[in-house]
């Protein structure tokens, strides 16, 4: 395998698919596939991204309509088998739904749709989608832009995330300090993103696919595609 | 069948709503929670089936037991 191959999952309502798209196709030319999301077969992906969005409006609880789409259950078994998945956003949300992660997203504590630029401390650089990022770079700065990023679990999931080091990224200043004005939802202990104990599945709300071109005037996203992909091949 | 967030877990829909009643000159209005009412029909003449359907129903799409608590009443409409 000389590049790794993505599959970016297709919902009704994603919308941060093409973008993500033209991230790892046009600025960065890995092999990337679009699935449908009626599709019952990954397509030999080697990654699979649930993006950003609004799949099924939203209706009922985000993402809990979107884990019954054909195409998840073979996001399951992939992700059962340790195959890498990848959950921005709305994405997130549908791993949380689907159970691939633990815990839930509320509403906003300030119950307004936040999009703007955050920092982000990296908490975890032994982890596939983190490992590479260079030495001394420990904060991103990746926007967000959601209603529900609000992160909640009940002190038992919390203490096992804690004692397996599953938080991968918390909000924080720009120095990095995890302080409650640096966070933007009310996410519980600042979390932004977490990985499953096994390492293959992981979800954060910010967008890395917004922070990688580097006309957009930031590309701290771009680092993680980079980790992710080189470690696959690795 | 009736969705209620958990007790433990903030609502803040219903803290908004409770503000505009605060607004109102509503003053004694306290501890506000929106939840879901969901009504549907089940074509089934076995009770005991449709009590499983609906449950799995409510366990598996319609509520998040991490976050909400349901319950539901079931009657015959023929």
């Amino acid at each position: 395998m000389s590049k790794p191959k993505f599959g970016i999952v297709v919902f009704p309502g994603s919308n941060c698919d093409h973008d993500t798209y033209y991230v790892l196709k046009k600025l960065f030319n890995y092999d990337v596939n679009f699935l449908w999301h009626k599709d019952t077969d990954l397509n030999g992906s080697d990654i699979v991204i649930l993006p950003g969005g609004f799949s099924y409006g939203d209706y009922l609880r985000t993402g809990a309509i979107a884990k019954f789409s054909p195409i998840m259950n073979e996001v399951i078994n992939f992700a059962d088998k340790g195959g890498y998945v990848f959950g921005i956003c709305n994405g997130f949300q549908i791993l949380l739904e689907t159970g691939l992660l633990p815990g839930v997203m509320l509403k906003n504590i300030s119950l307004k749709f936040v999009c703007k630029d955050v920092y982000l401390s990296v908490e975890n650089k032994n982890t596939a989608f983190t490992e590479g990022i260079q030495k001394g770079k420990n904060v991103l700065k990746i926007p967000i832009a959601h209603g529900e990023g609000n992160y909640f679990a009940d002190k038992e999931t919390l203490n096992q995330l804690l004692d397996n080091d599953q938080i991968v990224f918390k909000y924080s200043s720009e120095d990095g300090e995890i302080t409650d004005e640096s966070n933007p939802n009310g996410s519980v202990m600042n979390i932004a993103g977490i990985i499953n104990k096994k390492g293959n599945v992981f979800g954060m709300m910010p967008h890395p696919e917004r922070s990688s071109d580097a006309i957009l005037g930031k590309t701290d996203g771009s680092l993680i595609f980079h980790a992710l992909a080189n470690n696959i091949l690795n | 069948m009736l969705i209620k967030r958990r007790p433990t877990i903030l609502d803040p829909q219903g803290k908004a709503v409770e503000m505009g009643a605060h607004n109102l000159g509503l003053s004694n209005i306290k501890n506000t929670r929106i939840d879901k009412y969901i009504q549907f029909d089940i074509d089934t003449p076995d009770k005991s089936a449709a009590e499983k359907e609906v449950n799995d129903y409510c366990s598996k799409l319609l509520a998040n037991p991490i976050m909400e608590d349901y319950e539901f009443n079931l009657e015959k409409i023929k």
